[in-house]
């Protein structure tokens, strides 16, 4: 299966399969790209200052994030991945709206009840994160369908790594997929990495896009560190599947620059040689050089970006830092939709007592 | 099983979004006739017959339910449905708080549950302490078609996610004229069955069959017993319980499930901590053994009315 790949690692570009897209929309693109690599570096830093309790990096993602997240209209709904916040500020996610979350604090709008990276935010349909990696694809497979019969022209994108490749749910989910022709788009980022295993032990198979085969639709092999690429294999998915054509499988072949999370120490089971290789690759660098031959992006608009992403960082951390954490008695809401007797009756006694 | 049937019927009619979705759902009308006639009414995209796959069903059902569509999920044995557990206790059951009611996901799920049947273990088992150990999760039990009906439409209707367990030794066994028009039976109220003076007997799904012939063995040797349906197991009816406690002092509950982390250790300590002072007699439980769901011993293995009055004696008697 041959990869789409449309700017190289150096930058140098192949023009006949660029997709058509304004300058501003790739300047946009360049700038998100920018600001997630910006945001988990701070992030990190935060977490390693005790500030956040927890966090995942995406860094070495962002193409896949931003490219996707471009191709999908307002409507459309997201079942995302920890590793995906680019995707939630492509869609319109104030920034703030993100480090609330990663603070847990009462702006959060899921109220603090998830550790760090598990977004969720209605407004802009991107469906609240569950740790467990393919539970959320058959779940996009129901939101297709249920969009499918009410003849809302809607596609479902969901995201997920290589790991989450080997759990029976992403069997069960692409089989469902396949069977009811649904509108969705299977996103694998396949970072090489789930936790401290490699891809040959998540899967014997030459790639995970010719799985795709067996359950009757299309696969797609993308350059994941390529967001031109990522970009238009998400593009031509969507648009076939809004217009009745099912859905498709794409892997996004990426590099998890980071460790797995906060917690993990990735040098225990990969070598320097490995992240030196997928260095040279690294999305944000040949988008740069891309944008700067197409004489888009001056050394300076390049600085200019860069200092804006950082002091929007600054200002943003500063202000979610004020907001208090959420009030105790919220513990008892959102159980169910109304408080049921014996809540009500713990709720009661927590507040009688007062203290902890 | 009439009484399912025909409320799925009725409430599709009624809330055009509702859909049903399972194994053998649509052709065959589901393996215990629940759904049948249902794909003929309302057709293909509303009646879905989906591969074999339980965590699947479960999933699709709360991408469904997250879409504005009411989604009524069967899974075919309740012993069939771990799979889906992922699903239904870490996804279902908590999506609404996870999310801070941004998504709040209301799915049916029923399932034919229990032994009498001949089913061996793959067929008999009665699991329902995994899900009321669940918060976010409502778990009904009917045990008799009135309530069948006045459950389901009140499950239906209700905003939380939903387990029903059909006893399905009753499906057929348990005959009785339904009433035709709308009514619910309402989440978190429990039925007494029969008023009495000496000793409380509480029981759920099909055991309350069996709790009926017990308590009228116990009536013939002169013991008064007051039978309460819970048939809402959560949230469950604390009041209508701890009322009749006080009046009788003794109580027994009895179910099929396996005693040791059972639902009746539950109710038992509920009961300890609200009304020990009422209390005559140690709370006896009478429950299937704590082993598998065996073939051959079926008979031995559920609590029968013997059993069960066995443990009303020894109640009102100590």
């Amino acid at each position: 299966m041959e990869m789409l790949q449309i700017v190289r690692a150096d930058g140098e570009h192949d023009s006949k399969l660029e997709p058509t897209l304004r300058g501003e929309d790739l300047r946009g693109m360049y700038r998100h790209m920018l600001m997630v690599r910006r945001f988990n570096e701070r992030m990190l830093l935060l977490q390693r200052q005790g500030r956040i309790g927890f966090f995942i990096e995406s860094t070495g993602q962002e193409a896949c994030q931003i490219g996707s997240a471009f191709a999908l209209a307002r409507s459309d709904w997201v079942y995302g991945g920890y590793r995906d916040p680019g995707i939630c500020l492509v869609r319109g996610v104030p920034l703030k709206g993100l480090v609330d979350q990663l603070m847990a604090n009462a702006d959060d709008p899921n109220k603090g009840r998830q550790m760090g990276v598990h977004w969720g935010y209605r407004d802009w349909n991107i469906v609240s994160i569950s740790s467990p990696v393919a539970c959320r694809l058959s779940q996009a497979v129901g939101t297709a369908y249920a969009a499918k019969i009410k003849k809302d022209n809607i596609v479902c994108l969901t995201s997920f790594g290589d790991g989450a490749t080997s759990q029976g749910e992403f069997h069960s989910a692409m089989n469902f997929a396949g069977v009811f022709r649904v509108p969705v788009v299977f996103l694998c980022e396949n970072n090489q990495y789930a936790i401290s295993l490699p891809l040959r032990r998540q899967t014997a198979s030459a790639n995970i896009a010719v799985k795709a085969e067996a359950y009757g639709f299309e696969g797609v092999l993308v350059d994941g560190n390529d967001v031109l690429a990522v970009y238009k294999a998400t593009r031509a998915a969507v648009d076939k599947a809004r217009s009745g054509g099912g859905p498709t499988l794409i892997e996004a072949v990426t590099y998890r620059m980071g460790g797995h999370s906060s917690s993990d120490d990735a040098s225990k089971y990969r070598g320097a040689e490995e992240l030196e290789l997928w260095k040279s690759r690294d999305p944000i660098t040949r988008f740069r050089v891309y944008l700067t031959k197409k004489g888009l992006l001056t050394a300076q608009d390049d600085r200019r970006m860069q200092d804006e992403v950082d002091s929007e960082l600054v200002s943003v951390i500063r202000e979610s830092q004020k907001v208090p954490p959420p009030p105790r008695l919220s513990i008892f809401t959102d159980v169910y939709a109304e408080m049921p007797w014996h809540l009500r009756e713990e709720a009661a006694e927590l507040e009688r007592e007062g203290g902890s | 099983m009439q009484a399912v049937n025909q409320t799925l019927r009725d409430e599709m009619r009624r809330n055009g979004n509702m859909v049903v979705l399972g194994e053998d759902v649509g052709r065959d009308g589901g393996v215990f006739r629940a759904t049948e006639g249902l794909l003929e009414e309302f057709g293909a995209e509303r009646v879905v017959d989906t591969p074999l796959a339980e965590d699947a069903i479960v999933g699709m059902a709360i991408g469904m339910a997250l879409y504005g569509l009411q989604p009524v999920a069967e899974i075919q044995f309740m012993d069939f449905i771990y799979p889906a557990f992922n699903e239904i206790v870490s996804e279902l059951a908590k999506l609404r708080y996870r999310s801070g009611g941004q998504y709040p996901a209301h799915v049916v799920i029923r399932t034919p549950y229990g032994g009498g049947v001949k089913g061996g273990h793959y067929h008999s088992q009665s699991t329902e302490a995994y899900f009321v150990h669940t918060p976010g999760l409502v778990v009904l039990t009917p045990s008799n078609p009135y309530d069948a009906r006045g459950l389901l439409l009140s499950a239906m209707r209700s905003p939380d996610p939903v387990i029903f367990l059909e006893p399905k030794r009753i499906y057929r066994t348990v005959k009785e004229e339904v009433p035709a028009e709308e009514y619910l039976v309402p989440i978190g109220s429990a039925r007494v069955v029969q008023e009495g003076e000496d000793v409380t007997l509480l029981s759920w799904g099909a055991t309350v069959q069996t709790c009926r012939e017990a308590a009228a063995l116990a009536q013939a040797e002169g013991l008064s017993v007051e039978l309460i349906d819970l048939r809402s197991l959560l949230p469950f009816d604390i009041e209508t319980v701890v009322r009749s406690v006080r009046k009788t002092g003794r109580v027994v509950v009895a179910h099929e499930a396996t005693k040791i982390g059972g639902f009746g250790a539950e109710i038992s300590a509920q009961i300890n901590e609200r009304a020990i002072d009422s209390l005559e007699a140690p709370i006896l439980r009478v429950a299937g053994y704590d082993t598998p769901f065996p073939y051959a011993l079926e008979g031995v293995y559920l609590p029968s009315p013997e059993r069960i009055l066995r443990a009303l004696r020894k109640a009102s008697s100590y």
